[in-house]
């Protein structure tokens, strides 16, 4: 029998018992289905957190002081002194949070103050008006940029040029950020920036912690930290005092944290799939009971061994074909539907398709080994007398 | 054709023997058309089972055509029942899923026979049986002795030289069973060797050799005639 008559056969052995042949095909659905959701959604994360890292540059290095040992913190120009050959651009930064005030409105808020270096290591741009300058960190002025989602809820139209309140001090707005969307670290809109003099002095501490620094390139990102790690040695005393982190090394966490979260959730998923498998499993050992008439028959007139082996194997195997077409679709629409509400672009690979496809063919094989066998090894004779 | 020596079938069950078939011996030449009847219990179903090469004996000689076939494997018992003998039961045994035309292409399917052959060769046999126009009936679609002809028509389609017919009026009509004897009778007078396992007289007495058998032994042999 050729395998076209027999898919046909199948396929309509399936329409017979529809009832039947949905529920066992729902096993293998919401296996394929899960795992394509699952894995796209898992990926899309991963691709996603990866281009937000990238986009903060990979030539960038965090410097974070412990607060340990003799030397604990730094001034604004001690930190400045630790640049050195391979770094373009350094920005230290002291952050808190305060209450923001304009006009009858108040709100809590991130205030970082920080250097004009800033703004090109962390690739920010003005919507309107100036960025910080060096004359306003040496006149220590009162002045701030501001984020534009702090702007909205502060209720400002034209944020440039008003006067906010910090701590009862007026701040004259000198401009506001282009937006840049939400990051892992949190919003990017939601802030405001202050020279770091004038911080230093409301927030009443001189003590920095935290230094930005960009390598000239990628290409000396190592040289940079490593010289960088020789003199805070140097000036602390202590290794285990700082922490030079950079971005690379990051990914790297990043990337092989969420591979292993792909992974699991493929895995989980693929044990739905196995379950799926013995659920055809049963139903096939009960279609093989059901239709020994036919198998003697079958066998009666010229069917071998191979002939029933082959017809009930196909049999499982449309289930499970079928079964695994249908997840596909079950399964994109979900992928769309996660990635609605997590708010970012899943992404379904041919990849995962085709393996979760592939899985459940394979599974379909598999558990009908064992039914269509038992069919295959039927005595014709009994098999005709069966009632 | 069918040359059988001391040919016995033994089944256990627990610590008995059953000798379902007693060391028969008898020969079969090309174009008889023998009945084969005794009461139930006297082993003609397990002579029809090792006849039909369904079944393989536990002791003696089975040869068809020649060839020695009681100790050949399943798979090729499978194929010399394809190719050698049209079965036909009391049941009808027709697949219900399938149509007329399904049921009869059957045998030439399993035999490996392309398409276009095997749709030809089933209209002829259908048209053989009269049912030309049932080609696409199911067989719950039709009635007991209309299904009885599809399973002629399944047994001929791929001209063995025996038609084995079990008990092949037992679920009919007196009509449809005249029917059904016409067209063995039939197959016989067109050179085809018919063997009729039956307990009913009146339908045995229509071969022309009658073979009684009683408590697995050949009790007698006549021709009639």
């Amino acid at each position: 029998m050729n395998l076209l008559q027999l898919i046909k056969l199948a396929l309509r052995g399936i329409i017979d018992n529809k009832m039947r042949s949905f529920l066992t095909m729902l096993g293998i659905i919401i296996g394929v289905s899960s795992v394509i959701a699952l894995v796209s959604f898992a990926s899309g994360a991963t691709s996603q957190v990866t281009s937000q890292l990238e986009g903060m540059g990979s030539n960038i290095l965090n410097v974070n002081l412990m607060g340990r040992g003799t030397k604990s913190d730094f001034t604004y120009q001690e930190a400045m002194n630790l640049k050195n050959p391979y770094i373009s651009a350094i920005a230290p930064t002291v952050n808190t949070g305060m209450t923001v005030k304009f006009m009858a409105k108040t709100y809590s808020t991130g205030i970082t103050g920080t250097n004009p270096d800033y703004f090109t290591i962390n690739d920010r741009e003005m919507q309107s008006g100036r960025s910080i300058t060096e004359a306003d960190l040496d006149s220590r002025a009162r002045v701030a940029v501001l984020g534009t989602e702090t702007a909205k809820e502060l209720g400002m139209l034209n944020p440039v040029g008003e006067t906010i309140k910090l701590e009862g001090n007026n701040f004259t707005i000198i401009g506001l950020l282009a937006s840049k969307g939400s990051s892992m670290m949190g919003s990017q809109d939601d802030m405001v920036i202050v020279p770091i003099t004038t911080a230093q002095r409301l927030f009443r501490t001189g003590a920095i912690r935290s230094i930005t620094v960009q390598a000239s390139s990628e290409g000396s990102v190592e040289s940079a930290k490593a010289l960088l790690e020789a003199e805070l040695k140097h000036i602390t005393g202590d290794e285990d005092s700082f922490n030079v982190f950079d971005q690379t090394e990051l990914l790297d966490t990043v990337r092989q944290s969420t591979s292993v979260m792909t992974m699991m959730l493929g895995g989980i998923a693929g044990i739905s799939l196995l379950v799926g498998g013995i659920g055809i499993m049963n139903i096939m050992l009960v279609t093989v009971t059901e239709r020994t008439r036919e198998i003697g028959i079958r066998k009666a007139i010229g069917a071998k061994k191979k002939d029933i082996l082959t017809q009930f194997l196909i049999e499982s195997s449309v289930l499970s074909g079928l079964g695994g077409v249908i997840g596909i679709g079950v399964g994109f629409a979900l992928s769309k539907i996660l990635s609605s509400v997590a708010n970012f672009p899943t992404k379904t690979t041919p990849l995962t398709v085709g393996i979760s496809f592939g899985f459940a063919l394979l599974v379909g094989i598999v558990f009908g080994i064992y039914p269509a066998n038992r069919a295959a090894k039927l005595n014709p004779i009994d098999a005709l007398h069966y009632e | 054709m069918i040359h059988i020596e001391d040919m016995s079938k033994i089944y256990r069950m627990g610590k008995v023997e059953v000798r379902a078939l007693d060391g028969v011996s008898i020969d079969i030449a090309e174009g008889e058309f023998v009945a084969i009847t005794g009461p139930s219990g006297s082993g003609k179903s397990t002579f029809m089972h090792l006849l039909g090469c369904l079944d393989t004996p536990t002791s003696g000689t089975y040869m068809l055509n020649g060839g020695e076939i009681s100790k050949l494997k399943q798979d090729k018992l499978a194929e010399i029942r394809n190719r050698e003998i049209g079965f036909v039961f009391q049941e009808f045994n027709l697949l219900p899923r399938m149509t007329a035309a399904e049921n009869v292409e059957l045998p030439l399917i399993y035999r490996g026979m392309p398409a276009s052959e095997r749709r030809k060769r089933c209209a002829e046999a259908l048209e053989r049986v009269g049912l030309a126009d049932r080609i696409n009936h199911k067989p719950i679609e039709m009635s007991g002795g209309q299904q009885q002809r599809v399973a002629i028509a399944r047994a001929i389609v791929g001209q063995p030289n025996i038609i084995l017919a079990d008990e092949p009026t037992g679920n009919l009509d007196s009509h449809s069973a005249h029917e059904i004897m016409d067209m063995l009778k039939e197959f016989n007078e067109a050179g085809r060797t018919v063997i009729l396992i039956t307990h009913d007289m009146s339908i045995a007495n229509e071969a022309k050799r009658i073979v009684h058998i009683l408590d697995g032994k050949i009790l007698r042999d006549e021709v009639v005639a």
